[in-house]
């Protein structure tokens, strides 16, 4: 039989609020255990929660951005279970009335098309802490340092077909959440994850399979690997003849596997009801205005606008506006050089290429937008060849300074001087005859053996232009 | 509304609290009674009747997001039952 | 110096009369020779309150003194004390030495007060009686085989004795107001809003509020002014100007229109207190007021959903006592569920069990629509009954309590009676109103109490009412024998 894959993403970003959703506590990622948590993170008794208003105005940006409802008023509610990461006993959370409502957003494939994603409901929500299982004499360590850090929970209809659709998506919300300036984005440091929702059906039927869902996945390849072996698992039970057991499962990195999590075993009753220490949060059309013109530039319309202002293609637009940084780098170096042509070539060339070798990502690069810029500028007003350029960019990524500097040093200035380079073109017009008959017998290919003499004599300093002048004038000429 | 031993012993369980066995029947007595107390609320007409979870129509105040905490760690672990290396320590969790 | 009045201490004070530190030390013996009999107090910090009485002179000296500065003031042992034990009556919480005040005691420090000790009270405020304290019941200072009343009952006992002239309380479901009635003394729940949350130990969040229980609406006007106000840490907190509550008391009411709910007057209601509360309506006719039959009729279903809203939403708020993080650990758990149930179990009294299991059971998969959210629709039908009888009339009047204070036992075996005992105070908790309980007589030598209830915000008019009737009666100044 033919199996159909059902898809359905839960992702977690974290906000990048300087204090928490519900208190005054820093959110900084890597201090000391416990050293953030304060009283109303640790839950003690008698505090209450008052909502952080920069997680508030994060939600709605989001939603604008993913085109959804705002709801002019919502409810937090306590989402009620027993954990030790859970200082309260209750998750502050979102249920029946959340923040942003039913949005979308288009996912680009590798066959080219693009397709539409629902997006059920984006909530805002409290963060847990952390267990540590390193061995406390066989207990386990709590460090409250993550609670109470601002969620928001981005939930996605069961719209997506593959892994590869998963991962599709997963990245669009990736790198719009950090072009929205809403979340670092940071997966390794637990920022960003999602937990999915899989289910397989024959291909052709309406409804749903049974779905499992797997908790905490804090990278785009374990997605694909955890949905790809869960669609394999469970079309393995079906074709065998047994039934899929609706249940939570874990995705183990190294083993390549999933398997049930322990502590959800038992049925959870949540018993969700609002939570009395906060009111219902009221979003006014000002508020929603206010948000909207402090919007940033959307990758989409980024996107529109590389083609429309800069002459670029579909293609380089989309690569040059994957992600935030990117663009902001591109447009940096298209500025400082005045030519977003050249500067998208060399972005999505050399540098690139660069970043692709060491396995950077693009703030990580050694060479900044403007000395990128710089370098372009004097591959344009004729200071060096594109070839020269090259050499230059790798002196300069391997820390050696400036564009300028490095040419200066080098002495790789462009012979630009028309007599020492005619001198030059004689000498070599005289030396080979030969060719000059074939030249001038009409093999024009000829030229290219006269133009790398001249630039082997100058180790390439010559500028290719004006030596091609000068080859055509004099081996015509005589 | 009566609840068995059964369903007793469910609700302590989900609320995580130790009953003594003997004293199931009793709790299931006296659960049972203070549910039929509440049964009375089936007379009451509430149709159409929006749910009110506040005694005041506030709505909630925002705070500004400025960090205005510091660390307490050693007051706040001074009471705690058991900590090592700023952590709080319990018996050991199975994911 | 027991005698007196905030107002007399204060200008006692003022004029050098007596030192803080001698009132203090004056309430400190009167707790030493009385409290061993009442077991008011769970904490009695004579250190502190010295240091505390001591600060106070020097701010007298200084001139720098308001109203209720070096006068001494016990808390109820809800409200978290820096630096000093707070049990919330639980053993639970029996080493929980707070690592932060409660807003209110930061108020109350602010002034210079005295903060004498910490109040007995029902475990976790969920009783009415007094009975459920790990640290033993509370006494009634009018008959010690009979309850203080609950779940304020220390400080109402304490106030009634003359141990402290002041104390706070908290009222969730009537639990300033009954051991007000119960001890014979004045205890105030003011608007749910009025007064921060914040320090103050949840037990049913959209229903606690903090108030004070004192000798008279003069007293308890003063000790309001400085308990109110708007807090920025309790999203709850109503941001809205506190007046000077004792400006107004004077006020005169000729012309105040008092309704009487029919409903508070049916079964149930003993003869005495009908009749206690007769002759105070009499009295407030004499002054001037004009005495209206009202209905609303969604009463009966006040305590129903009383007790569903409370549980639910205390089922939760006591979720965070798990062994892990502060509070009673069991020995030796042998895995994570085994420390949670061990250390609720033996945590919490049997009373604290019930409401977090009914709580849960209401909030449970499957029921929450037939019990939560139908508790919540009839929630506002009880406070649309009070906005119709608030278009005909200015302030509520009734008995606070159907019956004097019982004895001790009588109702421990049967939740439901004892869940009675609040019927005329919990629907103005569900409502969000501030109600007032004041002495109106005795009967058979126990006290009974008056309620009023007023509209949102009404704080002053309450204590300008009942100031009115103080004028004119002296129950209030009535001292329980051996206590005088």
């Amino acid at each position: 039989m033919e199996w159909e894959t059902v898809i359905g993403l839960e992702i977690h970003t974290q906000l990048a609020t300087r204090s928490k959703i519900f208190s005054g506590a820093a959110t900084a990622y890597g201090a000391a255990p416990n050293t953030q948590a304060c009283a109303v993170d640790l839950g003690l008794p008698g505090v209450l929660p008052v909502l952080n208003k920069a997680v508030v105005e994060m939600a709605i940006r989001f939603g604008l951005a993913i085109e959804a409802q705002i709801a002019p008023l919502s409810v937090f509610a306590r989402k009620n279970y027993f954990y030790p990461d859970l200082p309260k006993g209750y998750q502050i959370s979102q249920y029946e009335l959340p923040i942003v409502g039913l949005g979308r957003i288009t996912i680009e494939l590798e066959d080219g098309h693009s397709k539409v994603i629902g997006i059920t409901r984006a909530h805002l929500e409290e963060d847990a802490g952390k267990s540590l299982h390193e061995d406390y004499h066989g207990m386990t360590g709590i460090d409250l340092n993550r609670a109470g850090t601002p969620l928001l929970e981005i939930v996605s209809e069961p719209d997506l077909r593959s892994p590869a659709e998963a991962v599709a998506y997963m990245k669009k919300i990736h790198a719009l959440v950090r072009y929205l300036e809403i979340s670092d984005g940071n997966m390794q440091e637990g920022s960003f994850r999602c937990d999915a929702n899989v289910s397989v059906r024959p291909k052709g039927s309406h409804e749903f399979g049974t779905r499992t869902e797997l908790k905490n996945i804090n990278s785009f390849r374990f997605v694909e690997k955890a949905i790809e072996y869960e669609v394999e698992r469970q079309i393995e039970i079906l074709e065998s003849g047994g039934a899929v057991v609706q249940e939570t499962r874990l995705f183990d990195p190294d083993k390549g596997e999933t398997r049930p999590m322990r502590s959800k075993e038992e049925a959870m009753d949540y018993r969700y009801f609002p939570d009395p220490d906060l009111l219902p949060v009221e979003i006014t059309p000002e508020m929603i205005e206010k948000v909207r013109a402090e919007m940033p530039e959307l990758p989409d319309a980024k996107r529109q606008r590389f083609m429309a202002d800069h002459g670029l293609s579909e293609y380089d637009a989309g690569i040059l506006t994957a992600s935030r940084e990117l663009a902001d780098y591109f447009e940096a170096v298209a500025r400082v050089a005045g030519d977003a042509k050249l500067a998208a070539n060399w972005v999505m060339g050399e540098l690139t290429g660069y970043l692709n070798r060491e396995n950077l990502e693009i703030d990580q690069a050694k060479v900044s937008a403007e000395r990128l810029g710089g370098l372009l500028k004097r591959i344009l007003d004729n200071t060096i060849s594109g070839k020269i350029a090259k050499e230059v960019f790798e002196a300069m990524w391997a820390g050696e300074g400036d564009a300028d500097e490095i040419i200066e040093r080098r002495g790789l200035k462009q012979i630009t001087d028309t007599s020492a380079l005619e001198a030059m073109v004689d000498e070599v017009i005289a030396a080979n005859p030969k060719q000059v008959e074939q030249f001038r017998a009409g093999k024009e290919k000829v030229l290219g053996f006269f133009v790398g003499q001249i630039m082997k004599a100058t180790q390439g300093k010559a500028n290719p232009a004006q030596v091609n002048q000068l080859l055509r004038e004099k081996l015509k000429g005589n | 509304m009566s609840l068995d031993k059964h369903e007793v012993e469910r609700i302590a369980h989900l609320a995580r609290l130790e009953i003594d066995p003997a004293a199931v029947p009793e709790y299931a007595r006296n659960l049972s009674n203070i549910l039929d107390l509440v049964d009375q609320l089936d007379a009451a007409d509430t149709e159409g009747v929006e749910p009110m979870a506040h005694p005041l129509e506030a709505r909630q105040r925002l705070r500004e997001d400025v960090v205005t905490e510091t660390d307490q760690r050693e007051r706040f672990q001074a009471i705690a039952p058991q900590v090592e290396d700023g952590l709080y320590l319990v018996p050991r969790v199975i994911e | 110096m027991h005698d007196k009045n905030l107002t007399e201490l204060a200008a006692g004070l003022r004029a050098g009369d007596f030192s803080s530190e001698e009132l203090t030390r004056a309430c400190l013996e009167r707790i030493a020779a009385h409290d061993g009999e009442l077991n008011s107090f769970i904490t009695v910090d004579e250190e502190r309150a010295l240091e505390q009485a001591q600060a106070a002179d020097r701010r007298l000296a200084a001139g720098e003194a308001g109203p209720l500065t070096g006068i001494p003031v016990a808390q109820k042992d809800i409200f978290c004390t820096d630096g000093v034990l707070t049990t919330c009556a639980s053993r639970m919480l029996e080493n929980f030495v707070a690592p932060y005040s409660a807003t209110v005691v930061e108020k109350f420090d602010a002034a210079g007060a005295v903060m004498i000790g910490k109040t007995n009270m029902d475990e976790f405020a969920m009783g009415s009686s007094n009975e459920t304290s790990y640290y033993g019941p509370v006494r009634n200072p009018w008959n010690p085989d009979t309850v203080p009343g609950g779940s304020s009952g220390g400080s109402a006992a304490a106030v009634a004795a003359r141990l402290v002239p002041a104390a706070t309380g908290t009222d969730t479901g009537g639990s300033i107001r009954q051991p007000a009635a119960l001890c014979g003394v004045t205890g105030l729940k003011p608007t749910y809003g009025r007064v921060s949350r914040w320090g103050m130990i949840a037990f049913a969040s959209s229903l606690d509020q903090g108030g004070p229980i004192a000798r008279s609406a003069e007293d308890a006007a003063l000790l309001l002014g400085v308990m109110a106000g708007f807090d920025e840490r309790d999203s709850t907190a109503i941001d809205r100007p506190v007046p000077d509550y004792t400006a107004t008391l004077d006020d005169d009411i000729r012309g105040l229109k008092i309704g009487l709910p029919k409903e508070y007057f049916g079964e149930g209601l003993e003869a005495g207190v009908a009749r206690a509360v007769e002759a105070a309506l009499d009295e407030y006719r004499r002054l001037g007021a004009e005495v209206v039959e009202i209905s609303l009729p969604h009463t009966h279903l006040a305590v129903p959903a009383y007790y569903v809203v409370a549980p639910a939403e205390c089922s939760s708020n006591l979720s965070r006592f798990d062994g892990v993080r502060f509070g009673h650990r069991c020995e030796n758990p042998e895995d994570l569920e085994d420390l949670y149930k061990r250390s609720r179990g033996e945590g919490f009294g049997d009373e604290v069990k019930r409401r977090i299991m009914i709580g849960t059971y209401a909030l449970s998969a499957g029921y929450y629509d037939a019990y939560y959210l139908k508790a919540q629709k009839v929630r506002r039908l009880i406070r649309d009954d009070f906005a119709r009888a608030f278009e005909q009339v200015d302030v509520i009047m009734g008995p606070t309590t159907p019956s004097p204070a019982f004895r001790l036992g009588e109702k421990t075996d049967d939740p439901i009676t004892m869940y009675l005992s609040d019927i005329y105070t919990i629907a103005v908790n569900l409502a969000g109103l501030p109600g007032l309980s004041l002495p109106a007589g005795f009967v058979d030598g126990l006290p009974v109490g008056l309620q009023i209830i007023g509209n949102d915000f009404e704080e002053a008019r309450l204590l300008n009412v009942a100031h009115q009737y103080q004028q004119v009666t002296d129950h209030h100044k009535c001292i329980p024998s051996g206590f005088e």
